[in-house]
């Protein structure tokens, strides 16, 4: 017997949970502080903001809201190595990323206040909407690399999946797309621990998920999806790989879900307190201050004042949101196709005179 | 002007959008050098190349999600679901996301792309190849479902369906694919998807019908004219949006209608057609609204097919019932 084929997942961390700078070769970014100090503020932001959009559903001026709580690091990573003209297709929690390709605060809380306007966001206007159907998005980021492929374009697409959607269709047939067509293409799995009440080794016996992407030939790594620099330059890497036309990547990024899956799920009931509290101690937040702290690039007065910018901002946008103009029946209507049918604009009409009636 | 079948109608509309927007592709399983399992693609992949005939892995969600993820990156993607029997990993896809994708970005990004897929029954097919399930798509807010009839309306149908800002749903009726040839003339003219077209003029009833059971109904309307029955055929073609104003039309003026379809019964585009008569045209019956269509089963393996199809003698056996009320 011969072997054929074998394979190997390398893990990268730059960033030890202490702030330490670890490993041998250390890239650019590690001492690019004020780069590192720019992302360390869009952290902090994100988690303000995700702490206030809890607290907006628990007041009853949110709908159902999925918490990004301890996947800054590999949310805002993933943002900042990619370039405008690519193409993002989130799943629903991926704000770090979205805030850092020019979405707006409110937008994510119009989206979560159940107004479709939230998904016509600003930034890169090529970027896909929440997706909340697990890993179709996947192959809608093929179809996009593929669009950019065939017309030559120096572009690349990134999805994200969770340690849940590793395991469905969408997502492999993605892998094996990207690899059948050598697509410029980068799948991340943000590996958080948990497809709501499940665990990640209920997923799969795989010693890792990234290995799925193996058997599609897609070059595969795991990182500490906890380490701002492990993230942004294995990203920066794949990206690099993707536009010089030599196919796509495979990322799994691990790091932990210190949130409940949605506002509408209560973890406690099938997670232990103490796995969160031990998960506390790998958080991108603290190790990244840590680090800057270490490199005398931070310190508590910087620390109070970007609280306070963080607050003011938060609040802002959500007086945005509870600003934003009513939506009216119509609205249901104007969006379903270029040019409204014959008969749904009979619909459309009569509901209109419901509307003026309640209203009169 | 050349005579074509369907099928070479179908390829000829392809051809022709290939030929004049750089931004169109077809994609599919065995839609490249092979030309496609009825060969609706043959010749396309010699003529525009494998970058814009493409031939995919075999994973039918994956090139519906490929077709979406094309489209809304500014491309004109023809899909092809080899049997309208494999579209059922795609459903996904065009109801979760190709249906939704304009209204949920309120026009930011849409999904101006067709899939098209041979159906129904009648050329002994194995198991799954001969189903109708055009109301499940015809359910679906957002999509245009179309189903041409005859060569000259797959042209310019699929024209508008491949030019259309909106997912289009084309189905094939794959029974009548080869059945006669008619003159086209690839002149690039579309035809509009939102609206039915009166194929036979007549006073007495009205038959209302799509895809391959125009063969029937044809027939039909030949035999009942030799009794002396003047009977008025409508080709329904686009399925959703519903054009029900020319079938209104249609029964102000003859009192009686009859719709025959290959599909089961429950719950179909018959079922839609026949409430808005009810709805909106009741006082023009004269006679009650009857359905020729496939039974509430199983669409059965081939041994059965014909008894589970309308037939003529069905068509006619409804159109008398309704003749005899006056």
């Amino acid at each position: 017997m011969t072997t054929v084929a074998s394979f190997n997942i390398d893990y990268l961390q730059y960033l030890s949970p202490n702030g330490d700078l670890v490993g041998d070769k250390k890239p650019n970014v590690a001492t690019d502080f004020e780069h590192l100090k720019s992302i360390y503020e869009l952290m902090v932001l994100t988690r303000t903001f995700d702490a206030k959009a809890v607290a907006l559903q628990r007041t009853g001026k949110l709908g159902t809201y999925a918490s990004c709580l301890g996947h800054e690091a590999v949310h805002i990573g993933i943002g900042a190595a990619m370039a405008e003209a690519d193409v993002f297709a989130p799943m629903y929690r991926e704000y770090g990323a979205q805030f850092y390709r020019g979405v707006k605060l409110s937008e994510v809380l119009l989206y979560w206040g159940g107004d479709e306007r939230g998904s016509d966001f600003s930034g890169p206007q090529h970027d896909f909407p929440w997706c909340v159907p697990i890993a179709t998005q996947c192959t809608h980021a093929a179809g996009a690399a593929l669009a950019f492929k065939l017309r030559g374009e120096k572009r690349a697409a990134v999805s994200v999946v969770g340690d849940g959607g590793s395991s469905k269709g969408d997502f492999l047939e993605a892998i094996n797309a990207a690899s059948a067509f050598q697509l410029p293409m980068v799948l991340m799995i943000v590996n958080n621990q948990w497809a709501i009440s499940v665990p990640r080794k209920k997923q799969s016996q795989g010693r890792t998920l990234a290995q799925k992407g193996v058997a599609g030939g897609l070059p595969s790594i795991q990182v500490d999806g906890n380490d701002y620099i492990a993230v942004y330059t294995a990203v920066k890497a794949a990206l690099k790989r993707a536009y010089e036309g030599k196919g796509a990547s495979v990322i799994e990024a691990i790091t932990y879900r210190l949130s409940d899956h949605t506002t509408a799920d209560d973890a406690s009931r099938y997670r232990p307190d103490d796995e969160v509290e031990n998960a506390k101690q790998f958080e991108p937040i603290k190790r990244m201050r840590k680090y800057l702290t270490s490199q005398g690039q931070w310190n508590e007065q910087l620390e109070n004042q970007l609280l306070s910018t963080c607050k003011v901002d938060v609040d802002a946008a959500v007086e945005e949101y509870q600003n934003a103009s009513k939506l009216t029946v119509a609205d249901m209507f104007d969006h379903m196709y270029e040019e409204l049918p014959h008969d749904l604009a009979e619909q459309k009409a009569y509901a209109q005179s419901l509307e003026e009636k309640s209203n009169g | 002007m050349a005579k074509v079948t369907m099928v070479e109608a179908v390829t000829m509309a392809m051809a022709h959008e290939l030929e004049h927007d750089k931004s169109v592709v077809i994609l599919g399983e065995d839609v490249g050098i092979n030309g496609g399992v009825f060969r609706a693609t043959a010749g396309l992949a010699q003529k525009f190349g494998e970058d814009r005939v493409i031939d995919t892995p075999l994973a039918e969600a994956m090139i519906a999600g490929m077709t979406v993820g094309l489209a809304t990156q500014g491309m004109r993607p023809i899909a092809e679901a080899q049997f309208m029997g494999f579209i059922f990993p795609m459903f996904e896809h065009i109801v979760c996301h190709a249906s939704r994708m304009r209204n949920r970005t309120r026009g930011r990004l849409t999904c101006p792309l067709v899939i098209r897929a041979p159906y129904g029954g009648g050329i002994h097919a194995p198991e799954h190849h001969s189903e109708s399930i055009e109301a499940m798509f015809a359910h679906t807010p957002g999509i245009k479902v179309v189903i041409p009839s005859s060569p000259s309306r797959a042209y310019g149908l699929l024209l508008a369906a491949i030019r259309s800002p909106d997912p289009v749903l084309f189905f094939e009726p794959k029974r009548v694919y080869h059945l006669n040839k008619e003159e086209v003339e690839n002149d690039g003219e579309e035809y509009p998807l939102d609206m039915c077209f009166v194929i036979r003029e007549g006073t007495d009833v009205t038959l209302v019908t799509w895809g391959a059971m125009m063969k029937e109904t044809v027939e039909a309307a030949d035999a009942l004219a030799a009794q002396g029955i003047s009977a008025e055929i409508i080709d329904v073609a686009t399925i959703s949006p519903l054009d029900m104003d020319t079938i209104h039309e249609s029964v102000a003026k003859t009192g009686r209608c009859v719709i025959i379809q290959e599909a089961a019964k429950h719950c179909s585009v018959s079922s839609e057609i026949a409430a808005n008569l009810a709805d909106q045209g009741l006082y023009n019956l004269t006679a009650p609204v009857k359905r020729v269509t496939g039974y509430d089963t199983i669409m059965p393996l081939f041994k059965l097919e014909k008894k589970y199809m309308p037939t003529v003698e069905r068509i006619l056996d409804k159109v008398n019932q309704v003749m005899e009320v006056s």
